[in-house]
Parts: structure tokens; C-alpha cells; sequence
């Protein structure tokens, strides 16, 4: 199933500078791990061991999806996935 | 180098003193491709901490949209220290994410909440270095 994942500038030295991306999967570990296909290294830069990284924010529509269900979230046709990193620190 | 009106870096300052002791932050967006900071744009710190910040994320998410929408970026992100130098901590080094914008420090430890002089630094962070520069400032 087709999705736009919009890619933030930190992201986009993977993306060959593009804002906006396609990608597929039912659910957002497997849309991550279909964007890892595309653009090597950035599913890295999103989860770890422990899942979603602390300060990588990723929205499905207008949800954090930390709100969801995670990675395991389920994806539909047309959504809009936002990564967005943190804006944080000490 | 950071060019910036007077009048916004008066407005860090004073948000930065209202929120003392805890760390304010937020950011002035400018038009994409510039470099000129020109909106002001204060954000709630959903830390509430004197030690550490951080955007709503969904604030941060509506952020982000209204800049898109407004062919805007991030030029300055600033948040306040309350308690040490306006220089950037291990934890802004970890977590800096907009290589292209100025970090912006400002510190309230001699002031607090009152008016005086006030210490504000501008740095980049790229990669985990971090490169101070000079600020010029226009007058309003």
C-alpha cells in the first residue's frame, strides 16, 4: 500500500534531498523497513533495538504515533506518514 | 555569522526571564532559502524542567506544517540555560537535528527573572560540532 512519508532535512542526505517520499507496507515497521530498501541506512536513523528512537517523532496523519500502536501501528492507502525529529535538549 | 533584529532578540530574552527557572524555548522562522530570521514563534517547553527542554510533539508537528505552508525554516531555535552559560550542553549537542539553523543560547543564571544585562550566544551545531559565531545585530 502506497504512502507519503514526509522526510525531514536531517533525513534527507538519504534521500537524495527530497522533502517527500513513497513508500508500502500495512504497518509502519513494515513501511520502515521499505523505506530501508529505497535509501539504505535511514531505518537506523528511526528505531533501535528498543523500537521507535526516544527523540524521533514519527506521526501517522495527525497522530504521534507513540500514541498509536508504534511501530506495529497499521497503515492504510493514502495515509500521510510526518517524521519530525525532536526539537529538545538540555 | 547570525544577523538579527534587536527587537527579536529582546523578545528571547524576555521570554527566556519569564520562564525563568525553567528552560524556555521555541524558534524564528525565516523564508526558505534565506537566512534572515524574521517570526517569532515561542514555544511551550512540555518538559516544564529547569534542566532540559522539548517541544510538544504535537505541537511540534503543527509547527512544522505552518512553516511548510509558509515556504518558511527554522532560522534560529533558541532556548534558555537557568542555571549555567549560555553554551550549548552535551544533551543540545546530542539531540541538534536542524544542521542549517542557528542555535541559539540565551543564559538567565546572573538575572533570573529581572532585567540587566543578559548573555546570549549563537552556535552551530553540525554533527556533533559545535562552532560559535558572531552576532550582528540591527537595531530596530
Amino acid at each position: 500500500m502506497p504512502v507519503e512519508v514526509r522526510v525531514p532535512t536531517i533525513l534527507r542526505s538519504f534521500t537524495a534531498g527530497e522533502k517527500s517520499v513513497a513508500a508500502s507496507g500495512d504497518s509502519l515497521q513494515a513501511v520502515i523497513a521499505d523505506l530501508d530498501q529505497s535509501y539504505p541506512g535511514i531505518a537506523e536513523r528511526l528505531v533501535d533495538e528498543s523500537g521507535l528512537r526516544r527523540f524521533v517523532n514519527v506521526y501517522l496523519n495527525d497522530e504521534d504515533v507513540r500514541f498509536l500502536e508504534g511501530l506495529r501501528t497499521p497503515i492504510a492507502d493514502n495515509d500521510a506518514i510526518t517524521i519530525l525529529p525532536a526539537v529538545a535538549g538540555g | 555569522m547570525l544577523v538579527i533584529r534587536q527587537d527579536l532578540i529582546d523578545a528571547m530574552v524576555a521570554h527566556a526571564r519569564a520562564d525563568h527557572p525553567d528552560e524556555a524555548c521555541g524558534i524564528i522562522a525565516g523564508p526558505e532559502g534565506s537566512e534572515t530570521p524574521e517570526r517569532f514563534v515561542p514555544m511551550l517547553n512540555a518538559a516544564r524542567s529547569p534542566t532540559f527542554y522539548e517541544f510538544d510533539s504535537g505541537d511540534l508537528l503543527r509547527l512544522y506544517r505552518d512553516l511548510d505552508d509558509r515556504d518558511e525554516v527554522p532560522v534560529v531555535i533558541y532556548h534558555s540555560h537557568t542555571a549555567t552559560e549560555a553554551y550549548p550542553s552535551r544533551t543540545d549537542v546530542a539531540y541538534a537535528s536542524e544542521p542549517e539553523a542557528h542555535y541559539v543560547l540565551v543564559s538567565t543564571r546572573e538575572t533570573g527573572t529581572e532585567d540587566g544585562p543578559y548573555e546570549l550566544r549563537s552556535f552551530r551545531i553540525v554533527d556533533g560540532q559545535v562552532t560559535e559565531e558572531p552576532i550582528s545585530v540591527l537595531e530596530g
